[in-house]
């Protein structure tokens, strides 16, 4: 084991592709479609034992929407017995008082439910299926049982200036804390970026009435805003850096470093069903490839920043410059932050128009990505 | 809250030791906090019965030469603002 890299603190388990919903901002593959193998019941179990042992605490249960798998209970249940903290992070449909009160019992510590808006039309469409009325009582449910209860609200330019309502539905559904987060721009997103990214004067307005918020409900409720970083000069500092303290295991069993990374082709991803995770974290090419800063090139080799943002996000760099080593193109100092200042200047001149045709994350559009990127 | 309010760690909020940082850390939801060994004495003898005056009582008597008032009530007060106890 290396002795200056330390183990893993959170271990993202996306326990499916597969979701009823369709929502064209999806932190999915675009190609997912193609990874249709899934982990079954002891192999999860077996590969949350490694991170457990590895260090890993936190733990997600994500997808695709984790409900779908049947044996969540169990795995909940084995995971509480490891001393993991234990999310759920769901769209709330498939959820029925039944099942949270199964959960809870097998030991589930926290449920993070999504909302696409604030209200049916909008979310619904988002959503590209009827979801809103169920998530709202799927929401009372669960604090009804007694959960700690995060609401995520991705924001985007339909519903941006909406961010009050939003905030006041959380507070009816007394959520203990609410992410307001606005959109980052990969896979799916990024294709849609032109109907989603909002203007300059959008987000000002939203962050000003997140902090009113903030400020007049603090003892009920925790609102965090999530800055677009299309917006900034500097990066995010990405998952803390590659490889830091982030593990992602897809369905397949591919262990990732962060959620989008699968989009680089110039990597083999290594398998859990092939490796140890162990190997995994400490030994592969993968997770070795972008950690640290030896990976570096200029403008980030010699900047003072790089100790603090480690050159921003590698996925947002290989999807906008081609090569995952140079600078987050967010960064003012990188040679391609043009690409998205001119996505802004875009988001900035272009009206209302619904003739934009939104791309959802559906099997059907996946299967066109697989095909256009084969050929 | 009073010095003889009983203290209960918040919903959603676990103390636990974790080997692999070699510290306790409190866990909640999406999150944690690595404490230090002092805080983390304080928060083992938060059990939804004792109060202030309790646990600074126990306290004291584990640690008889430190004058550990103070420092108790100050962290028991950050601990309140930000959510972990109440
Ligand atoms: S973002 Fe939407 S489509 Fe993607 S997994 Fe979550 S709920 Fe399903
Ligand atoms: S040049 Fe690189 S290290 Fe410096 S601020 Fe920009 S992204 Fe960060």
């Amino acid at each position: 084991m290396s002795k200056d890299i330390d183990g893993p603190r959170w271990l993202l388990a996306e326990l499916t592709y597969k979701c009823p919903l369709q929502c064209p901002y999806c932190s999915n593959p675009t190609d997912y479609t193609k990874y249709s193998s899934e982990l079954t019941t002891s192999e999860w179990i077996s590969t949350m034992r490694q991170a457990r042992d590895l260090g890993a605490v936190q733990l997600g249960f994500s997808g695709g929407e984790p409900l779908v798998r049947t044996d969540l209970e169990q795995l909940v249940e084995a995971a509480r017995e490891m001393g993991f903290y234990t999310n759920l992070i769901t769209s709330g449909v498939g959820m029925d008082a039944e099942r949270v009160a199964r959960l809870k019992q097998a030991g589930l510590d926290h449920i993070q439910i999504s909302f696409q808006a604030s209200d049916e039309v909008l979310n619904d469409r988002f959503a590209g299926t009827r979801a809103f009325q169920h998530k709202k009582e799927m929401a009372r449910e669960v604090k009804a049982q007694g959960y700690p209860m995060v609401l995520n609200f991705v924001l985007y330019r339909d519903n941006i200036d909406r961010v009050e309502e939003i905030m006041d539905l959380a507070l009816e559904l007394e959520a203990d804390q609410v992410e307001l987060a606005n959109t980052q721009y990969y896979g799916w997103a990024l294709h849609n970026r032109e109907v989603l990214l909002p203007t300059k004067d959008q987000l000002v307005r939203a962050r000003a009435s997140a902090e009113r918020y903030q400020d007049e409900y603090k003892d009920q409720c925790r609102f965090i805003y999530v800055i677009p970083d299309y917006y900034e000069t500097r990066p995010k500092a990405c998952m803390s850096g590659w490889g830091k303290i982030f593990l992602n295991i897809a369905p397949d069993g591919s262990a990732l470093p962060c959620q989008g990374a699968r989009q680089m082709a110039h990597i083999d991803f290594p398998n859990v069903r092939d490796v140890s995770l162990e190997d995994i974290w400490f030994g592969s090419d993968a997770f070795n490839v972008y950690r640290g800063e030896s990976w570096m090139r200029d403008p980030c080799r010699t900047c003072d920043h790089r100790h603090e943002d480690f050159g921003g996000c590698r996925c947002q760099a290989y999807q906008l410059t081609g090569d995952a080593r140079n600078a987050d193109p967010v960064c003012s100092l990188s040679p391609d932050h043009k690409k998205i200042t001119q996505a802004v200047t875009m988001a900035q001149n272009q009206q209302p128009d619904n003739s934009v045709k939104v791309a959802f994350r559906n099997p059907k559009n996946s299967k066109l990505f697989e095909r256009s990127e084969a050929g | 809250m009073t010095e003889n309010t009983p203290l209960k760690i918040n919903t959603g909020f676990r103390l636990q030791w974790e080997p692999a940082q070699e510290s306790h850390v409190l866990l909640y939801p999406e999150g944690m906090v690595k404490l230090s060994s002092a805080a983390a004495e304080i928060l083992g003898l938060v059990d939804g019965q004792r109060s202030l005056i309790d646990i600074t009582h126990l306290l004291s008597e584990k640690f008889p030469e430190a004058d550990l008032a103070e420092d108790v009530k100050e962290f028991v007060e950050v601990a309140i603002t930000k959510g972990w106890i109440s």
